[in-house]
């Protein structure tokens, strides 16, 4: 936040460095001097365990991608060989397989952090709008990678998702051939979704970049959503972020490594260890779980063109949350009513990830209309009007205050100001 | 007060999940197979040698009459996390069949004695060829079968097996479905006069006649000759060339683990030191300027 940079070199080197290119400095204020504020909890890790697993994407998609065949003939086997015969390709292909699936975990908790402490209000608006772009980037990244072991499930699920093109009046079915490369999924669609797979995530980093400067320049939110104002509301990112981040990185660890080493197949699905076959159709075309919200409203809607525009709208109405939520208080510590909803909407994602599991009949299909309902009730009708209504606890005067004296209400016998 | 809210909401959605539940009849409604005990589960779980020796005795000797195995490679008979055969032993078993080469410099193929480096040759030249020696159906490559094979385990179970570690569906399956043909019911109209009824198969009508039972196979180290006893060793067999490093898998985890958690306990401790200071008083920290 602050401009200025604090860093002195001291060997000459750094010093004939810093005149020419001064990269020193630009991290000594960014990741040393950076103020951050000294009241941030364990949620607000999830923004650098997003950076570190995209690292581990990158890493270990990159290997694979040196013993990996695009080739409709070959990459079923290919990936076998990987499992087989590649050293420690087991390894490779699990921690990339689920390393996707945390991805999506830590980008959902991080998103859901931003809802409940208000992070998308100005001035981090923009910072908000990258995030939604980086979530549309790493859902079509996902989704080409799920493509490559060409299962029946890799398949199925090209096969359903690019005909959701077809559902656009007049130019669908061109523009779905365009993406096909043909009149199927075929081989030239398993080529360019390969060649898109490994140039995305380099477009998720440039665009990572921008949300960090974003947030570099508006400065981090904070559990009370009010603004630092004075030197002792900061701690510097080094050691008191740096520290606190790697304990939750290496807990989060844990939990990947668990998945990895002990139950590497449980969050896919047994169809995909079936050679793709386009002449036998799987009893349920099933998506990855992170995407199943989403699948769960794209099939609650009975009209296919309705339907693919809710799944638009579902994702795309997260970039206008700025203002669709008219509330001054940024916290859901200080808005009672909203903090309410914020957990049933949490509620009805995680029921709507249930549903898209399902078949979709009876009951399952009914439940997904109201749930699909409510998921833009939400952004719609209860986030604008919540602003209007709510009556909102008192905030405190700084971050100091809340930390050291709790949320008192204003007029109560209410602690003198701590000086600095 | 804001916990309890949530552990009521959550109550509400699950009492909704149990409502909907009910109405949930699938089409091909399958039957739960029921949980064998295998040393290849839980976090330590090893493969037992000697059952994959005996899995692969029945494989050889029964299904690979009909199914292929296009990924087992003579030479993975020796590797270790496997049946350890040794690699005398491998290279007897490739020099069984007949694998063809080619071309030589006449420009002809040939067939030659198999070596270890070998693939486990398929029953049949081509799909078409298997299917219209099986009736129509083609019986699927073995290779990965016993991770393509599962069944629904439907809520809280799949939550649960999130922390008891259970995958073994497909091994429990597979053993289920040996064991698992029945007479026909008399309500029951079997698709095509071929077919058998298996009551863990979906659909139940199946293309496979069932095949083993007692005394098929010859066992050499005092196993019992029981249908029961060879649809286990065969499972776990096909669970071994479906997830062949499964036993370094659980081995280098388990390090991993020990390391992640030592670590983390170290890091945590770091922590409360760095921000010792912070916590006590707000003007403690040090701002360089």
């Amino acid at each position: 936040m602050s401009g200025h940079s604090l860093y002195q070199p001291q060997s000459p080197f750094m010093k004939w460095m810093e005149r020419r290119l001064p990269i020193a400095g630009l991290i000594h204020s960014s990741f040393v001097v950076y103020p951050t504020p000294r009241n941030l909890n364990y949620w607000w890790t999830f923004g650098g365990i997003l950076t570190f697993m995209l690292g581990v994407q990158i890493i270990t998609g990159i290997v694979l991608a040196m013993h990996y065949t695009p080739h409709v003939d070959y990459a079923f086997n290919s990936v076998e060989h990987i499992m087989r015969d590649v050293n420690y390709g087991w390894l490779l292909r699990y921690l990339h397989a689920n390393g996707a699936a945390m991805f999506f975990l830590a980008a959902y908790v991080h998103m859901f952090r931003g809802m409940y402490y208000g992070s998308y209000k100005e001035p981090r608006e923009v910072l908000w709008i990258l995030g939604v772009i980086l979530l549309l980037l790493i859902i079509a990244t996902g989704f080409m990678g799920y493509v490559l072991p060409w299962g029946q499930m890799s398949f199925w699920a090209a096969t359903v998702i690019t005909n959701l093109f077809s559902a656009i009046p007049l130019v669908g079915e061109p523009i779905v051939s365009w993406l096909w490369g043909g009149y199927a999924v075929g081989n030239p669609t398993l080529n360019r979704f390969y060649s898109l797979h490994y140039l995305l995530p380099f477009v998720i980093a440039g665009v990572v970049v921008l949300h960090i400067w974003a947030l570099h320049v508006a400065g981090q939110n904070n559990p009370t959503g009010v603004e630092p104002r004075r030197d002792t509301d900061t701690v510097p990112f080094t050691p008191y972020a740096t520290i606190k981040d790697s304990f939750l990185m290496i807990v989060f660890c844990i939990l990947f490594a668990w998945f990895v080493f002990y139950m590497p197949n449980y969050l896919g699905h047994a169809d995909n260890y079936i050679p793709a076959n386009p002449a036998v159709t799987p009893t349920h075309i099933v998506p990855e779980w992170y995407y199943l919200p989403f699948y769960a409203i794209l099939r609650a809607i009975p009209n296919k063109l309705m339907g693919v525009v809710a799944l638009g709208a579902s994702i795309v109405i997260l970039a206008f949350l700025p203002w669709l939520d008219t509330s001054k208080v940024r916290s859901a510590r200080y808005r009672p009513l909203y903090r309410q909803f914020f957990w049933v909407f949490v509620v009805v994602c995680v029921g709507l990830g249930w549903l898209g599991s399902k078949p979709a009949e009876g009951g399952y299909v009914i439940a997904a209309r109201i749930l699909t309902l409510y998921y833009f009730a939400h952004f719609l009708i209860v986030l604008p009007l919540l602003g209007l209504f709510e009556k909102t606890k008192p905030l405190p005067n700084s971050i100091t205050e809340s930390v050291l004296h709790g949320d008192v209400p204003l007029g109560a016998s209410a602690p003198p100001p701590v000086k600095t | 007060m804001n916990l309890k809210r949530t552990i009521l909401a959550f109550a509400a959605a699950g009492a909704l999940a149990g409502a909907l539940a009910t109405p949930a009849a699938h089409a091909a409604e399958q039957v739960t197979p029921p949980r064998q005990s295998w040393s290849f589960s839980g976090p330590f779980g090893k493969y037992d040698p000697a059952q994959l020796q005996r899995g692969f005795k029945v494989y050889k000797e029964v299904c690979a009459a009909c199914h292929s195995m296009n990924l087992l490679r003579f030479r993975n008979l020796a590797e270790p996390g496997g049946p350890e055969f040794s690699l005398a032993q491998a290279a007897a078993v490739a020099a069984e069949y007949k694998i063809k080469d080619g071309p030589n410099e006449q420009g002809e193929m040939f067939e030659r004695d198999g070596r270890i480096a070998d693939a486990f040759p398929a029953p049949f030249p081509n799909d078409a060829a298997a299917r219209a020696a099986n009736g129509g159906v083609l019986p699927p490559d073995m290779s990965v079968i016993a991770k393509a094979r599962t069944y629904e385990r439907g809520f809280p179970w799949f939550v649960l097996d999130m922390f008891t570690q259970y995958q073994e569906q497909g091994p429990d399956y597979l053993t289920a479905l040996m064991l698992g043909y029945r007479e026909k019911p008399a309500d029951f109209t079997m698709p095509s006069p071929t077919m058998q009824y298996n009551m863990y198969f979906p659909g139940h009508a199946i293309g496979m006649p069932p095949p083993l039972s007692n005394d098929r196979v010859t066992y050499d180290d005092g196993a019992p000759q029981t249908l029961e006893q060879y649809s286990k060793d065969v499972s776990a067999f096909l669970m071994w060339i479906a997830e062949p490093h499964l036993v370094a898998r659980k081995r280098l985890g388990f390090q991993v683990m020990i390391f992640l958690i030592v670590f983390a306990g170290l890091l945590y401790f770091t922590k409360k030191k760095v921000w010792h200071a912070v916590d006590l008083e707000p003007g403690a920290v040090e701002k360089k300027a």
